[in-house]
């Protein structure tokens, strides 16, 4: 779900997220149109709104972990879990969480991939919420909500800043919803 | 120990009779603003403590005794012999899990970086990515990630440094952040100084000025601190490295 279609439409400040965003035309490869959020995080005002949409949506719903996915759900998740009084959770790529683990493999295009989570970060019937910056394929979301049901969680959410059209109307990820800010940006001649 | 405060200095606690510092303050000129602000003229005074021999986080305790940083320790879990034997690992991911302890971090760093003209937060991946953005998002800067090679997709510039065998690179995009902007960088950590030290010279040479780095926890023994050259050194906590 988009958030234009849930109360937000007309909101003046997804038209300024999405204007921060800039596209890299064939990277990583031919053919993608990537999303580089970077230059949202050098507009400290349109990166106060992304945050504070995701505060004024969630902090009403007792959600107590967030956990934000290796690297750029580690730059969205902190503040919101800050502003809202949660904890926050970092889901990471093998080998980079000391101590107890749990991991699960999710598809790439080409091959597979893994995230870990600390086992004991997390208590049973916990409300969570997950992170990202982008959401494509959902397979990096899907191994996280595994990941945290898999600890007892309840993962009440999945949260991203840019989302393709496809997850509009009440699309979810593995029973899940899934909340969105913007479309992905079209290129343009600005770029610097 | 007295601290000198006002809301424009940077001036930290004076020499106690135990550890050798050296004070150096230097008055900023007047700067302008990036061009998305109102132009404001601002003089400063930034005054900095340069501890050469450091039993204890003497920068954490200029306010006297700040009660935070206890509790801020503590919540850090060590983890011995990882990533491999010898090493004892500093694991922020329990700080992360205090709430209270996580607030109080972000809230140390935002009273010191508040009001200082400080536009660029640079963070280092992938920790410095949980505790840079917060900071800049409360003084109103911008967050600048500095990542390792291949991940940022537009153009870059980059820098090598030493690792125990071998290098590894840093970077940042170009365009990010503009000549005369004042920064601070942010890690979780500061061990050898390798990667906080690539960091400063990536800003440098594109013309930013290294207000202070700033990290959680130190591990002194490794001399960290003195591969940062001029740039001062902020930190929390210190912690002994094996």
């Amino acid at each position: 779900m988009f958030a234009v279609e849930n109360g937000l439409q007309g909101d003046p400040r997804l038209q300024a997220i999405s204007d921060a965003i800039r596209v890299i035309p064939h990277f990583p490869k031919t053919g993608i149109m990537f999303q580089d959020i970077t230059t949202l995080l050098l507009d400290p005002v349109a990166f106060k709104h992304v945050v504070d949409i995701f505060v004024d949506r969630y902090k009403h719903m007792n959600i107590s972990l967030v956990a934000g996915v290796e690297a750029r759900g580690f730059i969205f998740g902190p503040p919101i879990a800050l502003a809202i009084g949660a904890k926050f959770i970092p889901l990471r790529k093998p080998g980079k969480l000391p101590g107890r683990v749990i991991s699960e493999e999710y598809e790439l295009e080409y091959g597979n991939d893994r995230l870990e989570m600390s086992v004991e970060a997390v208590k049973s019937h916990e409300r969570a919420l997950v992170i990202d910056d982008l959401v494509a394929t959902g397979g990096t979301l899907s191994a996280s909500i595994n990941l945290l049901e898999r600890a007892g969680a309840e993962v009440v959410e999945c949260a991203c800043v840019v989302g393709l059209p496809k997850f509009k109307g009440h699309c979810k990820l593995k029973g899940k919803p899934l909340y969105v800010l913007v479309e992905p940006s079209q290129l343009d001649e600005v770029t610097f | 120990m007295q601290s000198i405060v006002s809301s424009h200095h940077l001036c930290l606690a004076p020499p106690s009779p135990v550890l050798r510092q050296r004070l150096l303050c230097h008055r900023i000129p007047s700067i302008r603003l990036p061009s998305h602000r109102s132009t404001t003229s601002l003089g400063l005074f930034t005054c900095a403590a340069v501890s050469r021999e450091s039993e204890m986080a003497a920068a954490a305790k200029e306010d006297g005794q700040d009660l935070r940083i206890p509790k801020i320790a503590s919540s850090i879990r060590v983890i011995p012999d990882f990533p491999k034997p010898g090493i004892m690992f500093q694991d922020i991911t329990t700080l992360l899990l205090d709430t209270e302890a996580f607030k109080d971090t972000i809230d140390i760093f935002v009273e010191r970086y508040k009001g200082k003209g400080i536009s660029v937060v640079a963070g280092v991946e992938a920790r410095g990515f949980i505790f840079g953005p917060p900071i800049a998002l409360a003084i109103g800067a911008k967050f600048v990630p500095m990542r390792k090679p291949k991940k940022l997709p537009g153009k870059v510039i980059s820098e090598e440094y030493s690792l125990e065998y071998g290098t590894d690179k840093i970077e940042m995009h170009v365009g990010a952040v503009e000549p005369g902007e004042r920064a601070i960088i942010i890690d979780d950590l500061i061990a050898t100084g390798g990667t906080l030290a690539a960091a400063i010279r990536l800003l440098e040479r594109v013309g930013v000025k290294i207000v202070e780095c700033a990290c959680v926890i130190e591990l002194p023994e490794l001399k960290g601190r003195e591969k940062l050259g001029e740039a001062p050194l902020f930190i929390l906590v210190t912690s002994d490295a094996a």
